[in-house]
């Protein structure tokens, strides 16, 4: 039971980056590799402010969202003018910028060591011990659960039919009058502030952090759970989220961690990202559908003049 | 050693490092040029190629001293390599993009991804984490040239380089089957109507583009050693190379990999950037160029149609 609670700890705290990635690249078709370079930020900011400034948790987070959010627009806003190819490259440069960083800033990250005794989570003097999982993985259901609803509303807001308009053809949604540039650095910033988040809960979670957490291979997770679940839909974002930490902690579960090799699921994932593509580009659950009057779809006449 | 010499000095091993980055950055920017997608396997092909090349090579080699057969056996690995590397390049090719040819721009790219993790992993599942030593095929103690100390490998880094980007160069521009691949790169639907066999062009730029890869990757295991992870920061880099020159262009992927090799080497031994930040020079470098001129030092800019 244990070990299924920590695949459930982890599909919380992946789901959270990867609503964002869905924001980014199932809404705005963006395809961005750098929700690991935001994680980091959060859990570097958690991690920092809380055991040298003796900072309480629940203070770090909206710190932690700052810096992903200003580092989000700071990425942004340059390179959100290039082409999905560029963007790619740029957001993974930046990835492997932040990590850079904080292996080298000895002074404050403690370089490769890392830092370690980070304070538990708590609320009122209840601890959130992450050693006793269940209480853990309640708050971490209720921070995702707020998520999930604040970013579905804000998809299916003026938002989210701008972004799926910019991502269907830019030049036509331009002349539409949308603002493309504000929308895609809006859902870049919102998209990096949730890995933040992601990454504060990281922190207290492990209760130390070290640079080699926060590689590539995290990003590529990410993508890989938007990309299974279905682009677009946040739901099955989660869903996603799921199956990939259900595949990465299979060896363990089944206690075959002897038989599988450590390269097992990374290939695996690699696999899922070219099968998907090549026979099923929508994911398991496949695109959200909009209904944009608000009342249910009816067959017959209606659905004529509608199209 | 005067100023001058130090000069010369890091502009050798500037030149030799860049011109690794440009070996593999043509790969990249051929492919780039015909199917306007990034390639992004190609840095996990170099590393397959530097593997294959040392098993080659050991095998051929045994136990035989350095000498004139270790360097023959050295340039046979070499090809074997490069073939091998041509063939699984197509391979991937027909596998995992030929089906998302007509698909959505995203697609492609998220199929190279996998197909990247599949190789570097599948790698270290097969070969183990550890690193691994390639042997020089010659004694790589420096010679002094005028003043300025080249390593026996360094001039092999030079010669082999230059030597495949002229022959590139050449191929391209030159022959009936470069002339194909120039007209494919410009249309492709038109280039089949003229009666180019699209998909024949398509698996040589794949074939060529990985070959070269094999050849960089041995060239860059002889300094660095054999691991599953070796194409990841080269590939980057050399991708990046590919960017500053222009992407699609031939002579922008050389030059500009030249640069970066150089702009990296400068770095660090004039402008004192630490050690530990080289790596982030080049993607420094990439922001900067994609802000200024998107499209490259000897890129064409290209207008947005409706």
């Amino acid at each position: 039971m244990s070990f299924f609670q920590i695949i459930l700890i982890y599909t919380c705290i992946y789901a959270l980056m990867a609503i964002g990635q869905n924001l980014i690249t199932g809404y705005g078709g963006m395809l961005s590799l750098c929700q690991a370079g935001f994680f980091a930020l959060g859990s570097y900011a958690t991690a920092i402010l809380t055991t040298t400034y003796g900072w309480n948790f629940w203070l770090t987070l909206p710190v932690a969202v700052l810096i992903s959010a200003i580092c989000g627009f700071a990425i942004g806003m340059p390179t959100l003018r290039l082409k999905g190819d560029y963007l790619a490259i740029a957001t993974l440069g930046f990835g492997e910028i932040v990590r850079n960083v904080i292996n080298n800033w000895d002074s404050l990250t403690k370089g490769p060591m890392g830092i370690q005794k980070i304070p538990q989570a708590a609320i009122l003097g209840f601890k959130f011990n992450p050693y006793k999982k269940t209480a853990f993985l309640i708050m971490l259901v209720v921070v995702l659960a707020i998520c999930y609803f604040l970013f579905r509303r804000l998809a299916r807001s003026r938002m989210g039919r701008a972004l799926a308009a910019v991502r269907e053809d830019e030049i036509a949604a331009a002349s539409m009058g949308i603002n493309t540039t504000k929308y895609k650095v809006s859902a870049f910033i919102l998209g990096a502030s949730v890995a933040g988040i992601a990454g504060s809960f990281q922190a207290v979670y492990i209760l130390s952090v070290t640079p080699g957490t926060y590689t590539f291979m995290v990003s590529i997770m990410v993508l890989c759970m938007v990309v299974l679940g279905g682009m677009g839909n946040f739901l099955a974002c989660i869903l996603g989220a799921f199956i990939i930490q259900f595949i990465s902690y299979f060896p363990q579960l089944t206690g075959l961690t002897n038989v599988i090799p450590a390269q097992a699921k990374q290939i695996i994932f690699g696999l899922i990202l070219v099968v998907m593509m090549i026979w099923r580009p929508q994911g398991i659950m496949g695109r959200e559908k909009f209904d944009y009057s608000g009342e249910k779809r009816k067959k017959g006449a209606k659905d004529a003049t509608r199209n | 050693m005067s100023s001058v010499a130090v000069f010369f000095q890091h502009l050798t091993n500037g030149l030799t490092l860049g011109g690794i980055y440009a070996l593999i950055a043509l790969g990249y920017t051929m492919v780039y040029g015909i199917l306007k997608f990034i390639n992004f396997a190609h840095g996990d092909i170099l590393m397959v190629g530097a593997y294959m090349g040392m098993f080659a090579f050991d095998f051929l080699r045994g136990d035989a001293p350095l000498g004139a057969w270790t360097f023959i056996s050295f340039l046979l690995a070499m090809i074997f390599s490069a073939v091998f590397c041509a063939v699984l390049g197509m391979f991937i090719e027909k596998v995992a993009y030929k089906p998302l040819r007509r698909a959505a721009r995203l697609a492609p790219l998220l199929s190279a991804i996998g197909v990247s993790f599949i190789l570097s992993n599948g790698a270290a599942w097969m070969w183990g984490t550890q690193s691994r030593k390639l042997n020089y095929p010659f004694d790589n103690s420096p010679i002094t040239i005028l003043g300025i100390s080249i390593t026996p490998h360094q001039i092999l880094v030079l010669i082999v380089s230059f030597a495949m980007m002229v022959a590139l160069t050449l191929f391209v521009g030159k022959s009936r089957m470069g002339k194909a691949m120039r007209a494919t790169s410009l249309d492709q639907d038109t280039a089949q109507l003229m009666g180019i066999n699209v998909n024949v062009v398509i698996s040589l730029t794949f074939a060529i583009g990985s070959a070269l890869a094999a050849v960089g990757g041995m060239l860059i295991a002889l300094d660095y050693k054999c691991y599953p992870t070796l194409g990841t920061m080269t590939g980057l880099k050399a991708f990046v190379a590919a960017v500053v020159g222009g992407i699609g262009n031939i002579s922008g992927a050389m030059l500009g990999g030249i640069l970066l090799g150089l702009v990296e080497t400068f770095g660090v031994a004039v402008l004192g950037i630490p050690q530990g930040y080289k790596d982030t020079i080049a993607f420094v470098i990439l922001i900067i160029i994609l802000l200024l001129k998107p499209e490259g030092i000897l890129g064409k800019v290209e207008k947005e149609k409706v």
